[in-house]
């Protein structure tokens, strides 16, 4: 049966400071289920994760269970990293959820290593994140000085191994072979894929990366069961989902939510309905990365397949008349992303929002691609004399033009990440633009 | 290795000592340049050209491999900043409930630009991208502590708080 508002998994703990310790967790059922999961065989925790529907939270929305299928058998060393870069403008809740629950990340890593067989494991962690970092690094040691990591943990023959390895500052981090090259000590700057991490990742070794609230599911999925698990979702997507929303709503906050809930139900049901007595222009469902959805466009559930193929969705265009490809006639609507909701009022000022998600952008660049090092580039500054009212008749197709040339042309998706929401704006709000353009008397190209 | 310069700076023994820590957590000694440029930097107030060789030296890596990452990353800094550096997130969901005019109060305020550091050495200000804050937006991350749901009004009192209880981004290295 799908969960209802207010049940909760992985944000249980949340507002509980005692938790943030090892024998406070333990107190509330914490470390409970690793005697179990350990006494089972790495191939039926994977069966187990599989059957539960859980699908990473990180952004792509991805099978866990798939993914960890991919390590191939004869894998001499396996690595599971945990990526803590969360920073995806408008998400907060994996920062929320390593702070209260530090412990139950640590569960689901030693369970989850010990599927994958996996011995030196990692987390990667936001640099900004100094306070979390804190009271993980606690956490690590203490897990260690009880025997839950270290050598032959709680007297099983098994090695699990866990280094908080800290970042500095980079956006392209949270991009998973970015971040294993920043722990392997090099600048984060991403991989060509295929190989793909779960084949060849961290130090050549077949390597799981994996979100934080992903991996906090875990102890969940091996305690009560995968159909369980399964069961709380909507039949395509398991579990429960943090949501952050964020803007211009009256009570914004960091959410455990029912898979399946729509738009409409965050906004007015959770949320407290738009400040200032406004209607709702534009929501971003999942981080600046996504394309926006409408005000006619909420009735559709914030889940991972419903906003990518929901018909009531309108797709994206490139420009008038041509719809943006995403392979093989698929058209581009939206993507859930990371949980990262930006909901913004009917006197927003979008080409004003939309330079700054395209400042954001061409600032965390790694420079590595072309199209994404000057695009992104191009892409802020053009945004910005439209915003201005410096705008030039033409802005508009020579902003869609340039995010043409980024998608799908470079090796990661930061370009994708830049121009899908530029083009997405463009298609849905795009008279907003013409009017800041209209507001230069000197608009002549 | 940059030239043949005698090495003027050194990692102190707690340093030293986390360092050859962290180097058994690792197959190779080079992801370890992360945490070490952190120690140099807490120790040594900035990255200068001489603290990036005593991590080159320390790990056994080219200079350049060192350069490289120290300047790819924004919390590493190549030059002298304030005692407690305040990070303003001015990204979509601040800019949306006033972040911009936060980050000008305190502007304002401490007397510098954005990227600036007070006469006194007391401050740094930045211009930060998400800080993953965003329910509680406008806000600000300092070393440990978090500003949330600020105001232009409510600068005043941030600065008078840090200024009697600092919080260098250093403590947690």
């Amino acid at each position: 049966m799908p969960s209802d508002i207010g049940f909760k998994l992985v944000s249980a703990r949340f507002g509980n400071l005692e938790a943030q310790t090892l024998a406070g967790y333990e107190k509330s059922g914490g470390y409970g289920t690793l005697r179990k999961a350990l006494a089972m065989r790495p191939e039926d925790l994977i069966n187990e994760v599989k059957a539960s529907n859980l699908r990473g939270r990180g952004g792509a929305g991805f099978s866990t269970g798939t993914k960890w299928g991919f390590v191939p058998k004869d894998a001499k060393q396996v690595h599971l990293v945990c990526n803590a870069d969360e920073s995806e403008p408008g998400t907060c809740k994996d920062r929320e959820l390593i702070y209260w629950d530090p412990h139950l990340l640590i569960e689901g890593m030693i369970i989850s290593a010990h599927a994958l067989k996996a011995v030196h494991n990692y987390i990667y962690i936001r640099g900004e994140m100094m306070r979390e970092y804190a009271v993980l690094q606690k956490a690590v040691d203490e897990a260690y000085a009880r025997g839950y990591l270290g050598k032959n943990i709680l007297g099983t023959g098994l090695n699990v191994e866990l280094t908080v390895h800290r970042g500095a500052g980079a956006y392209i981090c949270g991009e998973e072979t970015a971040l294993l090259n920043s722990l392997e000590g090099l600048r984060g700057q991403p991989r060509l894929k295929p190989p793909f991490p779960a084949v060849k990742g961290l130090f050549g070794n077949p390597t799981i990366v994996n979100n934080v609230e992903t991996l906090m599911n875990v102890p969940f999925i091996v305690d009560k069961g995968g159909a369980w698990f399964n069961d709380l979702g909507t039949g395509r997507s398991g579990g429960t989902r943090m949501l952050c929303v964020s803007g211009h709503v009256n009570k914004p906050g960091v959410f455990e939510l029912p898979m399946g809930i729509t738009f409409n139900q965050i906004i007015n049901d959770v949320c407290g309905g738009v400040w200032k007595g406004r209607n709702v222009k534009a929501v971003i469902p999942g981080g600046v990365s996504m394309p926006p959805l409408d005000a006619s466009e909420l009735d559709v559930p914030c889940e991972f397949d419903a906003l990518q193929t929901d018909e009531r969705i309108k797709p994206v265009f490139v420009r008038p008349g041509q719809q943006f490809d995403l392979g093989g006639g698929r058209a581009l609507r939206t993507m859930a992303g990371s949980g990262g909701v930006v909901v913004m009022d009917d006197s927003s000022d979008i080409p004003k929002y939309v330079w700054r998600i395209m400042k954001f952008f061409a600032h965390e660049s790694c420079g590595q691609c072309t199209p994404c090092r000057e695009g992104t580039g191009w892409l802020e500054k053009v945004s910005r004399r439209v915003a201005d009212g410096k705008g030039k008749e033409g802005d508009l197709e020579l902003l869609a033009s340039i995010s043409h040339g980024i998608a799908g042309n470079t090796i990661c998706a930061l370009g994708d990440a830049a121009a899908w929401p530029m083009l997405g704006f463009l298609t849905k709000f795009r008279p907003d633009f013409e009017a800041a353009i209209a507001r230069n008397k000197d608009k002549a190209a | 290795m940059q030239g043949n310069t005698p090495m003027s700076l050194e990692f102190s023994a707690d340093a030293q000592k986390k360092i050859a820590a962290l180097c058994e957590r690792y197959p190779t000694k080079q992801p370890v340049v992360m945490a070490a440029l952190h120690l140099a930097q807490k120790e040594h107030g900035h990255l200068s050209d001489d603290a990036l060789r005593l991590v080159a030296a320390t790990l056994g890596l080219p200079y350049a491999h060192v350069y490289g990452v120290a300047t790819f990353y924004t919390m590493y800094r190549r030059e002298p900043s304030g005692k407690t550096t305040i990070r303003m997130c001015t990204n979509i969901s601040c800019m949306m409930r006033g972040g911009y005019e936060v980050l000008a109060a305190f502007e304002s305020k401490l007397g510098v630009k954005k990227g600036g550091t007070t006469s006194d050495k007391k401050f740094t200000l930045i211009e930060e991208e998400c800080i993953a804050a965003c329910a509680n937006a406008p806000c600000a991350v300092v070393g440990t502590k978090y500003f949330l749901d600020l105001t232009p009004g409510d600068v005043g009192k941030v600065i008078a708080e840090l200024e009697g209880n600092p919080s260098p981004e250093s403590e947690v290295v």
